[in-house]
């Protein structure tokens, strides 16, 4: 796991730049590894800037969210991760290699704000899509898709079409989507933003166990305080206009929480200087 | 309004008044009392523009006649202006049935004179429906083919979407001539011209809907491929075609009905010996309007039961993929 001061790199000639080979082993290196990294896109009036400068390390095991005023581009900069978007500038590593080449190794799983699930396919079937692309033999990946399901929870539904299912069970089965064929990264973009906030409780300690059961790294975009401070090791504190890293807060709360943790000190304090770095970060402007 | 008669109880379903008002309700009162009209007003017309050949025919007879006798000619001239449903309705039971149960030589049984014998118009239509559903089949294929094309290929879109739209501009009675002359240069001729004619009219509206549903899926089900490192032909396979089969029916539909036009219409310059467009030809020709509504009649009937066949497909395909079109 990286240490704060290495995960937060604003200069970093000290640090000898590692290329991948035999002798390190993609375990040696931060997950993602981003050095100056800055996507500017062309729009009607103007050049806009997503992301500016950023640099960022992400260890092995990190639950690291991304936390910021709409417009902040971190959903950028997890579309970046995953070879989803394409940066003007600056250097990222995922595994120790392109963002490219973790993409076509399958080396992650995408959680969107919305489910895309596939209407015309059962919720099992949704689950061995990846499955599907990747050749795996027919029995092997409906014994995957079954444990997935298994994980959130959903093991009575494999027959039912996304139709039949609530828009929190939904969710699920796109999070037991992306388990289902093992990766070890998570990225996921507000996959909680448009649940009601008991539905939303119940899948943050879902979401907890998960992470601390299966030694998950997780990367995870959202605009709620209280969910970020719950569920992180890390908070990356973002604000707009250039989009930009304010600030990193480590979280020394233990990896297995429990909600009524929300009602602890420890947790408030934590709570308190993400907001105070979201307003920090909103005074630049 | 059918859920809603579900959930009654049995008991309710008994009483008079209640069915009254499902069948207010619902389609089956609206049709009969649209047909009664229908009905009323074809009699009624039928009296006006037979009258004067009534009387004609009255007059030639030599007898007395009032009121009656001008409406009861009216509706029974063997060459009206207008024949009267009835008259339709003999027609078509004289040329299916009556040809079956007939003495003709030529074919000895009656199922091979119902099918087969050329004065049966189940035969015509039979003939009729052979060029229309294999020019729906090239049609279809064609219009998936173009569509396919045009959503992969940008220099396609730019290139092609002129001529395809420009292509149903051109009137196909001028276009019909042309296709028919041409192919039989090439050797191709009864079903074949038709066909073609059939599938140059229904290929358009399955292009159309097809460069649309190919594209329908969402953004985040496209990235979601791209996460997996999909091949293009996976996408193709697992998201843009199966997305587009809510496009492709109502497009099927259309398609079938043009089909059944391009098909009559191909059988009016072939001097074609069989089909429901050489019976309306024919019956033109030589003044016969039964006929020729009887072979209208039945082009309706087979247009019905060609969308009927596409719907039904259509319901068990969305019942397959889950219920949700």
């Amino acid at each position: 796991m990286a240490g704060p001061a290495a995960l937060l790199r604003k200069t970093r000639p000290d640090l000898p730049v590692e290329p991948a080979s035999a002798d390190h082993p993609p375990a040696e290196h931060p997950v993602v590894d981003a050095n100056g990294l800055s996507l500017v896109f062309p729009s009607p009036d103007g050049p806009v800037t997503a992301l500016h400068d950023i640099n960022l390390a992400i260890g092995r095991g990190d639950f690291v969210s991304l936390i910021g005023p709409s417009g902040c581009g971190k959903t950028t900069l997890l579309r970046v991760i995953a070879d989803l978007a394409q940066p003007t500038g600056g250097t990222i590593t995922v595994n120790g290699g392109t963002p490219d080449q973790a993409r076509l190794d399958r080396s992650y799983g995408y959680v969107f704000q919305a489910p895309a699930l596939y209407p015309w396919r059962t919720v099992i079937r949704n689950v061995e899509l990846p499955h599907e692309i990747m050749g795996t033999a027919r029995a092997e990946r409906r014994a995957k898709a079954e444990a997935a399901l298994d994980v959130v929870g959903l093991e009575g539904f494999a027959r039912k079409f996304p139709w039949q299912l609530s828009g929190g069970m939904q969710q699920r089965v796109s999070i037991a989507r992306a388990l289902s064929f093992d990766p070890e990264l998570l990225l996921m973009d507000e996959p909680f933003g448009a649940l009601d906030e008991i539905t939303r409780d119940t899948l943050n300690l879902h979401l907890n166990r998960l992470w601390a059961d299966k030694h998950l790294t997780v990367i995870f975009v959202t605009h709620s305080i209280p969910e970020a401070a719950f569920l992180s090791s890390k908070i990356v504190v973002m604000s707009p206009r250039p989009g930009r890293i304010v600030e990193v807060i480590d979280n020394p709360l233990p990896r297995v929480r429990d909600l009524d943790l929300r009602e602890t000190p420890e947790f408030l304090e934590i709570a308190h200087r993400v907001r105070v770095a979201l307003r920090h970060g909103q005074s630049y402007e | 309004m059918t859920t809603d008669v579900a959930l009654r109880e049995p008991s309710q379903t008994a009483d008079l008044g209640f069915r009254l008002r499902r069948a207010a309700q619902g389609r089956t009162l609206p049709i009969l009392t649209v047909l009664t009209a229908i009905m009323v007003v074809w009699y009624l017309a039928a009296i006006g523009l037979n009258r004067d050949r009534a009387i004609d025919r009255l007059e030639d007879a030599g007898t007395t006649f009032g009121f009656t006798e001008v409406i009861g000619a009216a509706w029974s001239l063997e060459r009206p202006v207008l024949p009267t449903p009835t008259q339709i309705a003999g027609n078509i039971w004289d040329s299916t049935v009556g040809v079956a149960t007939s003495r003709y030589e030529d074919l000895p049984t009656a199922i091979g004179r119902f099918f087969g014998h050329r004065r049966s118009l189940v035969y015509h239509t039979w003939v009729t429906m052979a060029s229309t559903l294999v020019g729906f089949a090239l049609g279809t294929g064609l219009g998936i083919l173009l569509a396919v094309g045009i959503v992969h290929v940008l220099t396609l879109e730019r290139s092609l979407m002129p001529w395809v739209i420009a292509s149903q501009t051109v009137p196909i009675l001028a276009i019909a001539p042309m296709i028919v002359v041409v192919l039989g240069n090439a050797g191709l001729t009864g079903l074949w011209p038709k066909a073609v004619i059939s599938a140059y009219l229904s290929f358009f509206p399955v292009t159309i809907g097809m460069v649309k549903g190919l594209r329908a899926a969402d953004p985040l089900q496209r990235d979601l491929m791209r996460t997996y490192s999909a091949t293009g032909s996976q996408v193709f396979w697992m998201l843009r075609w199966p997305s587009s089969i809510s496009f492709l029916f109502p497009s099927l539909k259309i398609g079938v009905a043009l089909s059944l036009v391009g098909a009559i219409v191909g059988e009016l310059p072939t001097g074609a010996q069989a089909g429901l467009g050489a019976r309306l030809l024919s019956g033109s020709y030589y003044g016969q309007m039964v006929s020729m509504w009887a072979a209208l009649i039945l082009s309706a009937l087979l247009a019905m039961l060609l969308i009927a066949a596409v719907s039904l497909t259509e319901k068990l395909v969305i019942a397959a993929r889950g219920g949700q079109p």
